[in-house]
Order: C-alpha cells, then structure tokens, then sequence
C-alpha cells in the first residue's frame, strides 16, 4: 500500500489501550495494511472490529487482510470546526467508505479538492503515520 | 400488561432560565423537581419513584442523595436525548406494576456555563476508539453525514430543511423564555453559514442551560389533584446502531419506536392533533417525519413545505414552543422539553396563539445520540384526559 505525501490533516493516535484485542489491527495500520476481522462460522466481515460477531454470536474470529478499495457511501465537507489540530484546517471531509469486502467505515476522504467528493466517487486506502507504533486509514481517489 | 391509562402525567416544569452560571447543575436538578412537584400539587415526601439520565457524577445514586429521596424504584436508563420518554414508560410500567405511585423524572445540564467535554463522561468503548480520530466535531458531523445521503436517495433539498426551521421561529416568537425569538425566512436560513454540508448553522439547535421535570402518577392519585393530566397511552423504544458495519443513513430508530407506541395507544398518524419531533437538527425532524409514518419515506421534505407545521392552521403543528431549533434545546438533550410542551398542549395551556384547538391526542418523539452512527429512539402518545 502506498504511503501518503505531506498531509495536512493531523493524524492523533487511537485509544488502542482501550480496546488491546485489536493490537494486531493497529500494528498492521502501521505497517500500511488494512484488516478486517471476520467470524470463523458465519463468514461476516466485522465492523468496527470486534473479537466477537455480532451477526452470529461466535466468539471465533480471524483477520483477514482487506483489498483497500471502496467507493463513498456518503460525505461531507466540514467548514467549522472545534476539533483540535482539525480546526485549523478546514475545509476538510469525513466520510462513510463502503470497502469492497461491504462494511462502511468512518473516515476521512483525502488528496483531492473538497469540493469534488461524491458520493459513489471510488477510493483507495492510504495510511498516515500517528508516531506513536500506528496509522490512520484513510481514502484517496482511486488512481484511474 | 399494558401500560395504556395506567399513569399520567401530573406535574410538568420547565426551568424558566437559559443561562446558568451561579449554580451546580445539581441544584438545578432540585429546582426543576420543587416546579414539577409544586405544579401537581405534591410533596418531596411523596415521591417514590425517581429517574435520570447518567450525565451527573453517580447518576441516580448521586442525585437520589442530593434531594433526600426514599424510593422504591430507581432507574437511569441513558439513551441520550430522549430518556425521559424512555423514563416515562418506564415511571408507567413500574406504577402499573404496583412498584411506585409518585415517579419523579428530572434533567438538567449547563454546556454554556461549565467545561465538561462529553467523551470523558463515559468509561471509553471500540465506537469511540474507532470514531474520534477523523475531526467529527460536535454532534452536526455526523447529522450532516445523514442529511447528505438522505439528499442523494430521495432528492431532498436545503430549502425543504430551512422550512423545518422557520416554522419553528414562527412558534417562538410567542415564547418569552425562547432563546431565540427572531422569525426567519427560507432565505435567510440558507444565508447563514455552511457549517458541514449540508447543514448551516440555522439547520442546527440552540445551545442552552436549563431542564425540565415532569410528574407522573398512578390514576388513584390523579383523581384526587384537581389539575388537568395528561394520559400516557403508549410509549416505544429502540437502540438504532450501524448493524455491523450496514448503517443506513437515510431513516431513524423512529420506524421501530413508532410503531411500537402507535399500537399500544391504538391509534394512528392520522389521529394525532400535535406533535413534538426531536429537533437537534432539521434533518432529524424530517427523517423522523416519514419514519414515524406521517409521510412515506423519502417524501419528508414535500411534507414540511407550505407551512405543514406551523400552529394552529399546519397540518401538523410541530414544537409549538419553538423546539430546539429555536426555544430550548438544555446540555444537548430536548426530549423533556418536548414532552413539556405537549402536556401544555393536551391541557389547553400552550400560548393561545399556537394553541391546536380541541387537542386531543399528542405524539412526543425523542433521538438521542446521532443519526450518524447510533441513536436511542423513544417515541410516546399521550392524550387529554378526558379524551
């Protein structure tokens, strides 16, 4: 997966302490691989990830590496802000991305115009370094 | 067991305050209480029964301290804005199970006036971890989010939301305790700043202190106050979340509340005279609208044009206090303001100019938490009680 430019939105580090099952998924954000978890019985992809499937019950679960491609589910472009870091930055965009594997994951939709985002517009995953062991999954305009 | 005409609503006190600098949120809590108790002809001693949400330090346990109550019945089920109607039917359930008579429900908060940041209330789970890296700021990020896709599906338009808004001016202007009592155009609405699109600051609800408390009681009791009550006749809830990953921003947890309530009253949206719609957003009221089955989905921003909701004429008076949009909208939680103005409706005591003549039945509708990725949906019927 390609590593992102220079980008201008900060990148604050996940609460990864309160979740430390899905140290493996933080790990490999970092690493620049996007993971999803999937129930071992019923097959579902999970999201937010879980070692649990809420669709089944199943306490059996597994990662699975993601393809990073999706398209926009809905968008908007945020003008003001009280978000630290973000505040200075608008205009920016927060996203649902539906990934190819079907669940829709919040996020921010990046290296492109604001003003040219679309819902159906296709995307790729990029990764933006936290300094702290992880990265952000984030989503660019798919290369034509 | 129903709780159909097993409880009603005795007492009903909004604080009359928008700004509230000089005193504890908990004092405000007591304050809301002595209103509530005072205007159903009650005492402190009489109570039995309390509810809250869990905004304030312990909860109940904290509050039931705080007001020197002895009680049978405790509850603090927390779904954001609209717990008190959850509290309702539950205060109903608990009297009709011979739990309580007097259940005391009350809510304040002071955003304006204190530096409480929301997220270090709440012991943190994996919705947080994976939702607060991406700059959603406040709650109208992820409104926004709905609004946008609501727009694509079914062509729903900025002008239609701005109509939500002004019919909620046109009500305040009567209100003297409104925070906003200015009416507003379709214009001007859409001329006020783009905040996220596709929502401007005037598609989003005011910020103020304040609360409100209500009283409800067994029908033993009510008999005996000499004061007008309102009859609950049915009340749902539901949890409304992404469903593994499968959100759909388009409609609400209304469509299984609704439905729920509707039957348990039973009667339809055809039947209701009033109706207060959880207005943190104009785009909450409008999805909420169709869910609730007052129009078919998608056709909300047809059904809000022209005046609709606006008292006494529209065909569907909406927040005839001005809502949250425009009156009061307390530490981001509306659901008792709106039960407090439809009691005030069904006793014939709204202001005379937004008063539904001959109110007979009354629906309140809350949403708590977003429409962009969780909610809790609570939706009651109450009617005059004579009705």
């Amino acid at each position: 997966m390609p590593v992102a430019e220079p980008v201008r939105l900060p990148a604050p580090a996940p609460r990864t302490d309160a979740v430390p099952e899905l140290a493996d998924f933080w790990a490999a954000a970092g690493q620049g691989r996007l993971l999803l978890r999937r129930c071992d019985d019923c097959g579902d992809p999970i999201w937010y990830p879980r070692t649990f499937c809420p669709d089944c019950g199943s306490l059996r679960t597994s990662w699975a590496e993601a393809s990073g491609r999706g398209h926009v589910y809905s968008y908007t472009v945020v003008h003001r802000s009280a978000v630290p870091g973000y505040r200075d930055v608008t205009p920016y965009v927060v996203a649902y991305v539906e990934l190819e594997e079907g669940p829709r994951v919040l996020t921010n939709i990046v290296d492109c115009d604001p003003a040219a985002v679309r819902i159906g517009m296709e995307v790729g995953v990029v990764f933006h370094d936290t300094g702290a062991g992880t990265a952000l999954y984030r989503f660019a305009p798919a290369a034509r | 067991m129903t709780i159909r005409g097993q409880a009603l609503i005795a007492g009903a006190y909004e604080h009359p305050l928008r700004v509230i600098p000089d005193r504890s949120t908990s004092q405000v809590h007591a304050e809301v209480a002595a209103g509530a108790l005072q205007d159903a002809g009650l005492e402190f001693s009489d109570v039995d029964g309390f509810f809250c949400d869990a905004s304030a330090g312990f909860g109940p346990v904290s509050m039931a301290e705080f007001l020197g109550l002895r009680c049978t019945h405790v509850d603090s089920t927390e779904t954001g804005g609209s717990s008190y109607l959850v509290h309702i039917g539950h205060a109903a359930e608990a009297i009709a199970a011979g739990r309580c008579e007097v259940a005391l429900i009350t809510m304040a908060g002071r955003p304006r006036s204190t530096a409480l940041r929301r997220a270090e209330e709440y012991e943190l789970t994996p919705d947080f971890v994976f939702e607060s890296l991406w700059g959603l700021s406040g709650a109208v990020t992820g409104y926004a989010l709905a609004a946008q896709r609501h727009m694509y599906e079914f062509g729903t338009t900025s002008a239609q939301l701005a109509e939500i808004k002004v019919a909620a001016s046109q009500h305040a202007q009567h209100n003297p305790n409104a925070f906003l009592r200015k009416t507003v155009t379709v214009a001007e609405v859409l001329e006020s700043p783009m905040i996220s699109t596709p929502l401007h600051r005037d598609d989003c609800c005011v910020v103020t202190d304040g609360g409100g408390a209500v009283v409800v009681v067994a029908p033993e009791v009510a008999r005996d106050l000499g004061r007008r009550s309102a009859q609950v006749l049915g009340q749902g809830e539901a949890v409304k979340h992404a469903d593994n990953g499968r959100i759909d921003l388009t409609y609400t947890g209304a469509a299984y509340s609704g439905p729920r309530a509707f039957e348990e009253a039973g009667v339809t949206p055809a039947d209701i005279d009033y109706a207060s719609i959880y207005d943190s957003f104009t785009i909450t009221v409008l999805e909420t609208l169709e869910d609730l089955g007052f129009c078919a989905k998608g056709e909300g921003g047809r059904f809000v044009s022209d005046g609709a909701l606006v008292a006494p004429h529209g065909r569907l008076p909406v927040n005839t206090d001005g809502g949250g949009l425009c009156n009061n909208h307390p530490a981001g939680r509306g659901g008792m303001t709106k039960v407090i103005e439809a009691v005030r409706q069904l006793r014939g005591e709204a202001h005379p100019a937004v008063q539904v003549r001959d109110c007979e039945l009354a629906l309140v509708h809350g949403t708590g938490g977003s429409i962009g990725s969780r909610m809790g949906s609570s939706t009651l019927i109450l009617g005059r009680e004579d009705a």
